[in-house]
């Protein structure tokens, strides 16, 4: 990486080392984040690419672009990739390997070469599912339902699985190191409830990291076994039990959805509160709240199962057990909300997406009420308004916090500044685009569209045209930044220390920081948010 | 319901409208909350944005706030939860007396049974007023019996009885959809129901050929296979007396009691040995891989003729013990 | 720059430059070895979970599955196991006291003690593979249907127990080989001389997944052997 512009006498992580091999063999955490900052931003362009094919597709009703089993290949791994290969890592191993250290004042993350070896995982889990792409794909719908995964499919289980299960142990050792950093590496002065809300998030993150994702990988090893030795745990004619795999899939795969969500919210709270130059309102709740999401996450799976045939009585428990996980997503949405009264706000780029986010998943969490009642989510479950739900939730939701994040954390990371204008500009591209692609399909869903469809009845094709549209829009949202990024690496104007007068200790620091983080030990005597005693920046310049 | 863009389907069967009424509430519920979300949003946004020599008013926060909106929520969730539990235990409570239709789903296309003897392939013709409980299974991988006009749906699984019931208000035609994900043309499986008149409904059950109810195939097909040799309607055969069972306790014989319902009469018949009746000897050939589905189906219809019960007693079927599929799917 | 000044005090090469000190390091070690175990235990949940529900639904295909099991040769492993784990115990308290050859010698004892176990459950695999009991195109179960006729078996559910057999046994025994693969590594490090009273971390956490690789062996062996053997 080119850093000649950048003030050359100070050392930075950046510029200690050249070389392809001072990358690869690093176990400096922010250079592994950059390291992953490269694979996601890989893997969210094919998922991405998989996302187009699929909408071009459907802007008719006929199945007129690709074949049926192209298209079942295609949402497939559209869900596949973006779930495992890019929402799951994206702000943990990214935003939160880079500042996770910084913010609590250490030198690294405890295990700095099992990061590296999260990444190596990470990498070699993408080479195994891209072959698995080129040869063939897999068409099992990303849920991978027996007995249709185990006994019926003829595409490429096996290496999907495999590819997933070890994406997985890159998760787990993700979620172990930083549980063990935040309990062990923190500042003289560091007390919990001194820590940014970002590391509560991320805290909670990691504990459903660490107990949801081996639930996953013994599951798809089963699939694997029942497909490669012919075992048949999951295979009805032989006693065994297509349910029992959904229980044990939905155990991982909805407490998932909270690993994509908190880093996120982790990201809101940075942002809202430097933006709106306030401490948090609630502090104590929004940090709570995390807990409490991790916790009641575990316990309201089968709420993917309501007419997959358990019984009456279990529905019953798991509806009301999945509006109690409501609650704490409601408070933090309340009291993101009430840090702007009384606050002094401006509208930079990562603000911009955070009041994004703030509206998006505030209307996909209210559609989650909807799949969570018991009496509408017969008629609305595996149809386009669940799909619709769950894109506002982790792309109006996750994605648009990693992007608020990466903004907000730019300067740090690269010592540069973005350009704000079309930064603002890519902010409202993303808005825009994205509920033109998806508000649609809330109409679709309850309509009776059912999802996985590669063809449909003549009569939803508007809605789909919409959608399609919307996803033109949003896919130019996602390009600016990738351009303007690498852009401003060269050409972008220099950062200050900080540049945006926000708290908390990574703006201590220089941008880009030291190799080891700090001049000198942190010791911290002020609590998180202490805003007032921030003098605010200067107007952030506008870059051409 | 808006003619030129509808948001929602046709109101064709006796729960649609509680459940769009449900819908609507929710709906203006979130339409309310967003607007109150994002007005203050707005107006603070406005109000407060960054002004020269104007500093933010750090506020920590206040309990009584939090416990406020965390308890408002939740009761209003706790209404949403018992308004959908009130209308889905209804849903999954066939009423007594309903008639049935048998169904078959398998990779790619839908084929159903009236008890009448009627034979359908990816359309289900029934009356308009009557209750329907639909008794499906699969040949395959999983499927779901969807119809949006009615707003009934459940997953239609290899190895088990699932049921749905529903009545039809309305006449018309109107979708059948496969919402679970099955395969190469899982979106082909799409089919048709056609609510009728009673009248013409008639008409259209003596028009067709058939063979004669379902259940008479089901006598046929149990004296073919042998089945009076042990259960003889009378206390000397080796095997139960099978009239009057259905929908009954049965006493087995490691002390249990089950009821005799669709889905034990169907593991009776392909792994007999999983449940014994008190009193007789584990004797009972294994009919796994002897008979199809729809010949289940048709068993099943005959034991039931045999119970002076009105069909339907039992409700829904208990949790079924798995591995009753009838075939072996890899051919 | 780079080190603060703090950090800059006598110590060996174990101690990594990211730590404040040797006790920080030991504690982050000590807490990332058990919530690895943590995930273990998710980990070989599932299978548990998939047993307990299909032993419920199954039972008499488990007991005879079960009975068809070598009892001698499961308890001989059970030994064989927790006697390795003696030796492990006593490997970590050679080390906390410096007896470099003692640890040696017990970490070579776990080691011998790790090959019978996985030596044993090859026999064990070997003889379910004569007896035609692995699940797949051979798989029979005349046999067992012969024997317990007291049982009500249906072939095709007693699939489901060998199947959770061999899937649980086999998981087990991965975990054991990479368990002897550290140990050989700990071994060597240990003949070398690494290890010191100030510093045996690595024998520790090693000794934590041994004692839980055994501890799970503890919950296998009843739950696979042990079915309805009073009778």
């Amino acid at each position: 990486m080119a850093t000649v512009a950048i003030s050359a006498e100070r050392e930075h992580y950046l510029n200690k080392e050249y070389g392809i091999r001072s990358w690869l063999l690093t176990t400096d955490h922010k250079r592994i984040a950059l390291l992953y900052l490269i694979s996601i931003t890989f893997f969210f362009f094919v998922g991405g690419f998989f996302a187009l094919l699929i909408r071009l597709e459907l802007l008719t009703p006929a199945g007129d672009l690709v074949q049926a089993d192209t298209y079942n290949k295609l949402f497939t791994m559209h869900g596949q990739v973006m779930i495992f290969f890019f929402l799951i890592p994206s702000i943990p191993a990214v935003l939160g390997n880079f500042l996770v250290p910084l913010m609590i004042g250490a030198k690294d993350l405890a295990f700095p070469r099992i990061n590296l070896l999260s990444w190596y995982l990470y990498v070699i889990a993408g080479v195994i599912y891209v072959h698995c792409i080129l040869t063939g794909g897999v068409d099992t719908g990303w849920t991978f339902y027996t007995p249709f995964s185990t006994a019926f499919s003829n595409t490429r289980v096996i290496e999907a699985g495999i590819a997933i299960f070890i994406a997985g142990f890159s998760s787990i050792l993700t979620g172990l190191n930083f549980v063990v950093t935040i309990h062990r590496m923190r500042a003289p002065g560091m007390t919990w409830s001194r820590l940014p809300l970002f590391i509560w998030a991320h805290y909670a993150t990691s504990i459903i990291q660490l107990l949801g994702t081996p639930v996953l990988a013994i599951t798809l090893l089963l699939v694997v076994f029942e497909r490669a030795f012919n075992l048949g745990i999951f295979d009805p004619t032989r006693g065994g039990d297509p349910l029992l795999f959904q229980h044990l899939f939905w155990f991982y795969s909805h407490p998932a959805v909270y690993i994509m969500i908190l880093p996120a919210m982790a990201v809101e709270s940075e942002v809202v509160a430097c933006f709106t130059r306030k401490r948090i309102f609630g502090y104590n709740f929004v940090a709570m709240s995390s807990i409490a999401i991790a916790v009641f996450g575990f316990l309201v799976w089968a709420h993917h199962m309501f007419v997959a045939g358990i019984s009456l009585y279990s529905a019953l428990i798991f509806s009301i057990l999945s509006y109690l996980v409501a609650v704490p997503s409601a408070i933090k949405v309340f009291n993101w909300t009430a840090t702007m009264y009384k606050g002094s706000i401006s509208f930079t780029t990562p603000m911009l997406y955070a009041f994004g986010f703030i509206g998006l998943f505030t209307m996909g969490g209210l559609t989650g009420l909807f799949l969570a009642c018991l009496g509408v989510d017969v008629h609305v479950h595996d149809t386009y308004f669940v799909i619709a739900h769950f894109h506002y939730i982790m792309v109006g939701g996750a994605v648009m916090g990693y992007l608020g994040g990466m903004h907000f954390w730019w300067p740090k990371i690269s010592g540069r500044m973005y350009p704000e204008s079309w930064g603002r500009l890519a902010a409202l591209l993303v808005f825009a685009g994205f509920n033109l692609t998806f508000f649609p399909q809330f109409i679709l869903g309850y309509m009776g569209m059912p999802r996985r469809y590669w063809q449909y009845p003549p009569e939803f094709q508007v809605l789909n045209v919409l959608s399609t549209a919307g996803s033109t829009i949003l896919a130019v949202g996602y390009v600016l930044p990738m351009i303007y990024f690498l852009w401003s690496m060269r050409y972008g104007k220099i950062a200050p220390d900080n540049p945006w007068g926000a708290a908390g200790l990574e703006w201590k620091t220089t941008s880009p920081p030291p190799t080891f983080n700090f001049e000198e030990a942190p010791e911290v005597t002020w609590e998180a948010y202490n805003y007032e005693e921030i003098p605010a920046p200067a107007e952030v310049s506008v870059e051409r | 319901m808006f003619d030129n863009f509808p948001l929602w389907p046709v109101r064709a069967s006796a729960g649609a409208g509680n459940i769009d009424a449900l819908y609507i509430f929710l709906v203006a519920l979130s339409a309310l909350m967003c607007a109150a979300i994002f007005t203050m949003i707005l107006v603070f946004a406005t109000k407060y944005r960054q002004r020269r020599g104007v500093e933010a008013e750090q506020i920590e926060g206040s309990s009584a706030l939090e416990i406020t909106w965390s308890i408002i929520p939740l009761g209003i969730f706790m209404v949403i939860f018992l308004w959908g539990a009130v209308i889905y235990f209804h849903e999954r409570t066939p009423p007594q007396g309903a008639s049935e239709v048998y169904v078959v789903a398998k990779q790619w296309m839908w084929k159903l049974q009236h008890q009448e003897g009627q034979r359908e392939i990816n359309e289900l013709h029934v009356p308009v007023g009557r209750d329907v409980r639909l008794i499906m299974t699969s040949q395959d991988v999983i499927h779901s019996f969807y119809v949006p006009a009615f707003r009934i749906k459940q997953d239609v699984l290899p190895g088990r009885y699932t049921t749905a019931w529903f009545r039809a208000t309305k006449p018309g035609v109107y979708h059948l959809f496969c919402s679970q994900y099955c395969g190469t043309m899982h979106s082909g499986m799409i089919g048709q129901v056609v609510v009728m008149e009673p009248a013409q409904y008639q008409a259209w059950l003596s028009g067709g050929g058939t063979t004669g109810s379902l259940a008479a195939s089901g006598e046929s097909l149990f004296q073919q296979l042998g089945c009076p040799t042990c259960h003889r309607s009378d206390t000397q055969g080796r095997g139960p007396n099978l009239v009057g069972i259905f929908g009954k306790p049965v006493q087995l014989e490691d002390g249990r009691t089950v009821v005799a319902d669709e889905n034990y009469i169907r593991e009776s018949i392909l792994s007999p040995s999983a449940k014994i009746v008190s009193g007789f000897k584990p004797i009972m050939p294994v009919f796994q891989g002897l008979v199809g589905e729809e010949q289940l189906n048709a068993l099943v219809a005959y034991i039931k003729s045999l119970s002076p019960a009105p069909s339907g007693a039992a409700g829904k079927p208990s949790p079924a013990p798995v591995g009753t599929s009838s075939q072996n799917p890899k051919e | 720059m780079s080190d603060s000044p703090i950090a800059v005090e006598q110590h060996g090469p174990e101690l990594l430059h990211h730590f404040v000190d040797a006790e920080q390091q030991r504690d982050a070690a000590t807490l990332g070895m058990w919530l690895f175990l943590a995930t273990e235990i998710m980990f070989f949940g599932g299978m548990f979970c998939a047993y307990l529900i299909y032993r419920f639904w199954y039972y008499d295909e488990f007991a005879a599955g079960s009975r068809s099991l070598d009892i001698t040769l499961g308890t001989i492993n059970t030994a064989v196991l927790i006697c390795s784990s003696l030796t492990v115990a006593l490997g970590v308290r050679a080390a906390q006291m410096g007896k470099r050859k003692l640890l040696v010698i017990l970490l070579s004892l776990t080691i011998v003690f790790g090959l019978a176990f996985l030596g044993i459950k090859g026999a064990e695999w070997y003889d379910k593979y004569t007896e035609h009991h692995i699940p797949g195109n051979s798989f029979n179960v005349d046999d067992l249907v012969r024997n317990y006729p007291q049982l009500h078996i249906d072939p095709r559910h007693e699939q489901i127990y060998f199947s959770l057999y061999f899937a649980m046994t086999g998981l087990h025994a991965l975990h054991m080989i990479i368990g002897v693969g550290l140990f050989v590594f700990l071994t060597y490090y240990a003949w070398k001389g690494r290890y010191t009273p100030k510093y045996y971390t690595p024998v520790e956490m090693g000794g934590l997944y041994w004692h839980f690789v055994d501890i799970v062996w503890i919950y296998l062996f009843p739950l696979l052997y042990l079915i309805d053997r009073h009778r």
